[in-house]
């Protein structure tokens, strides 16, 4: 949907303005290798963001997804590769020249403005084709009515919660009608509650404005809920690009399935295309795998209980009720690691000091990536 | 303690135990503190200061003001003017372009330039006074240059301006530094990121964060620069009516046992520095909310 139509139906002003902030652009980065003082940040990431699509940069901290944020922002500049905004090559220009919305984690708002005066100060700061005040404020206006602040906008920043702070930084960086919008862990500083309801917000401003968004966060539940596709990485590098079905159910890499999602790793031994632990074959047979060592990863919910048959079968050493569910470690053949289960709270096996399952969707990886 | 006071406690003081918070001490410590400071602030601070106004008067307003009025005496106060007016803005200028260099880019001798700035602080106002004199005196390498451009610089107004800003230096950029590097830079990538050019983001956005710690850089700086003696006195050449500011004359006139001149126009100085504080504070007050707001966030 237009934003712009959304928003202000029967203005003529925007043809002046040029940029425009509807349908969203795409962004090609490719080879993007960003070292700060000889420390390597990213190696040859390369990534295409699709137009008017919710992007999440996903990954612990240190895995250099802010730095791709900020890249793409140009608040910093890559040492080798290119950035395109749709065909043109924006690597070496400005923020300014890049007109993008930037919403930075600690809001950053001018704490001396009126929500009003921050909201306005991206059309205020034109110098080509500022747009007449009563114009400025109007549109300000719908903006702070956008974000559901009407009424506060005379409130200095410290006078609103962290919710609000952010959606006054939301609705700024809206109001240069950006070509695309950038967020750097926009909920990381909030609470639990809050974020939720941002998110979903969020959700919905996204599907109104159509703005290409790619946001940063360390939060998995946030970027599977709220993102189209997520790019998952580690230490400066992508691990995995795809829809949040595609990483969950189909993470290609031990890091991705540690990291999406609860998960349980189990060292095993391929042998005749059978998996075996403790030398006993636990009823997995996986065809194309190489024989030797290898590592089965599977999410401790996605497991059945068995009896009898080749089986894992393991002692319980702890118990812990999670809301709705009983999570079960147990010990598998003497390994040092235990292993995690999820069983229904009230299920009659967890009372038992021994249980036998298996997994029903796994994947194997070979040792040497599992280590 | 408890347990074996407790017999004897109850019997000499009242049984309810006393409920304070952690950090409060108690009545008898707090005050016997608040006394301390109090005396300690009347004889070191406000003695001196009813001194000089009451010295200042002491042979009746006549004296008070033929002392000001005194051709020389008006010289003195109008020269230290000058050199406040011409050395504050320059000073606010450096001060505030080394504090933003320091506080918003990484660069190599960073932490030598931060030495450097502090300089001024360490170094004896003397040596500050001296070093002009060699660099620009007779003895000095420029003085033919200086010379055939009719350059007065020591013993003249240019040398006491100069003095005068290196010692007053500091305070601008020592107020500022701390303040801007606890405020990073994030305002300032806001700004840019909405297409403000750099000059519209120092003035719309960095200004205004820092505009309370300037001010006060600025009214300690301007106390300084009027007050000045040490270095003032070495390059000035104290030449009645010419170069001498307000505290070399206030020297010479107690030199020549003028007392009460030498107080009244030391009661005049007093009142420059007392009038910048009460600015300071009627500031504050003024914009008080404004400044709550921008202090915490």
């Amino acid at each position: 949907m237009n934003f712009r139509f959304a928003v202000h139906p029967h203005d003529n002003y925007k043809t002046d303005l040029g940029v425009s902030g509807a349908s969203g652009l795409d962004i090609r980065v490719q080879n993007i290798r960003k070292e700060f003082s000889r420390y390597p940040a990213l190696h040859d990431v390369s990534l295409n963001v699709i137009s008017g699509e919710l992007i999440a940069l996903l990954g612990p901290s240190g895995s250099g997804k802010t730095t791709l944020l900020r890249l793409i922002a140009g608040l910093e500049f890559p040492t080798e590769g290119t950035i395109f905004f749709g065909d043109e090559d924006a690597s070496n220009k400005s923020v300014q020249e890049r007109h993008v919305g930037f919403v930075f984690q600690h809001y950053a708002l001018f704490r001396h403005m009126t929500i009003l005066e921050n909201v306005s100060f991206g059309l205020k700061v034109r110098r080509h084709d500022r747009p007449p005040a009563a114009e400025i404020r109007k549109r300000a206006m719908e903006l702070i009515d956008l974000v559901q602040l009407a009424g506060l906008e005379k409130r200095f920043p410290n006078q609103l919660s962290g919710g609000q702070r952010q959606r006054v930084a939301l609705a700024r960086a809206l109001a240069i009608e950006p070509r695309v919008l950038l967020l750097d862990e926009p909920f990381g500083a909030l609470d639990a509650q809050v974020r939720k309801e941002l998110r979903k917000w969020l959700r919905e401003i996204h599907d109104r404005t159509g703005h290409t968004t790619v946001f940063v966060t360390h939060d998995q539940e946030e970027a599977l809920e709220l993102a189209d596709r997520l790019v998952v990485m580690s230490q400066g590098k992508i691990e995995q690009v795809g829809t949040p079905d595609d990483v969950y159910d189909r993470p290609n890499s031990p890091f991705v399935f540690g990291f999406i999602g609860e998960s349980s790793a189990l060292p095993v031994t391929v042998e005749h295309n059978e998996l075996w632990v403790g030398g006993r074959a636990i009823g997995l047979s996986a065809p194309e795998a190489v024989d030797g060592p290898a590592q089965l990863y599977f999410r401790p919910h996605d497991v059945e209980l068995i009896e009898g048959e080749a089986c894992l079968a393991g002692v319980v050493v702890a118990s812990r009720r999670v809301g709705g569910t009983r999570r079960v470690e147990l010990e598998i053949g003497g390994q040092q690691q235990p292993v995690e289960i999820d069983l229904p709270f009230d299920h009659p096996a967890g009372e038992k000091s021994r249980i036998a399952f298996r997994p029903k969707r796994w994947r194997l990886f070979p040792d040497a990536a599992g280590q | 303690m408890a347990t074996e006071s407790l017999s004897v406690d109850t019997a000499t003081r009242p049984s309810r135990p006393r409920r304070v918070s952690a950090t409060t001490e108690r009545p008898a410590v707090k005050w016997t503190l608040i006394a301390i400071a109090v005396l300690f602030l009347v004889a070191v601070l406000l003695l001196p200061l009813f001194t000089v106004f009451i010295q200042a008067f002491v042979k009746g307003p006549g004296v008070f003001f033929a002392a000001l009025s005194d051709p020389d005496g008006a010289a003195a106060v109008r020269l230290t003017l000058l050199v406040a007016v011409i050395a504050v803005p320059l000073n606010l200028v450096f001060g505030v372009c080394a504090a933003w260099a320091i506080a918003k880019f990484e660069f190599h001798g960073k932490a030598f330039l931060i030495t450097l700035i502090d300089l001024p602080f360490s170094v004896s106002p003397v040596i500050s006074g001296l070093i002009y004199v060699l660099l620009f005196g007779a003895n000095s390498v420029l003085w033919p240059f200086l010379q055939s451009a009719n350059l007065q610089i020591v013993f003249a107004v240019p040398g006491i301006v100069l003095a005068t800003i290196f010692v007053t230096f500091p305070f601008v950029a020592r107020e500022l530094i701390p303040l801007m590097q606890d405020q990073g830079s994030g305002d300032e990538e806001a700004a840019i990121s909405l297409g403000a050019s750099g000059w519209q983001t120092f003035w719309h956005v960095t200004l205004p964060n820092i505009r309370w710690g300037l001010l006060y850089g600025v009214l300690l700086c301007n106390a300084r620069a009027m007050g000045e003696f040490g270095a003032v006195s070495v390059i000035s050449g104290h030449i009645r009516g010419f170069t001498n500011t307000m505290p070399l004359h206030i020297e010479i006139l107690y030199d020549s046992y003028n007392f009460a001149g030498a107080f009244a126009m030391a009661s005049l100085l007093a009142l420059l520095a007392l009038l910048t504080l009460v600015l300071k504070t009627f500031l504050e007050f003024r914009f008080g909310a404004e400044l709550a707001a921008t202090r915490r966030h």
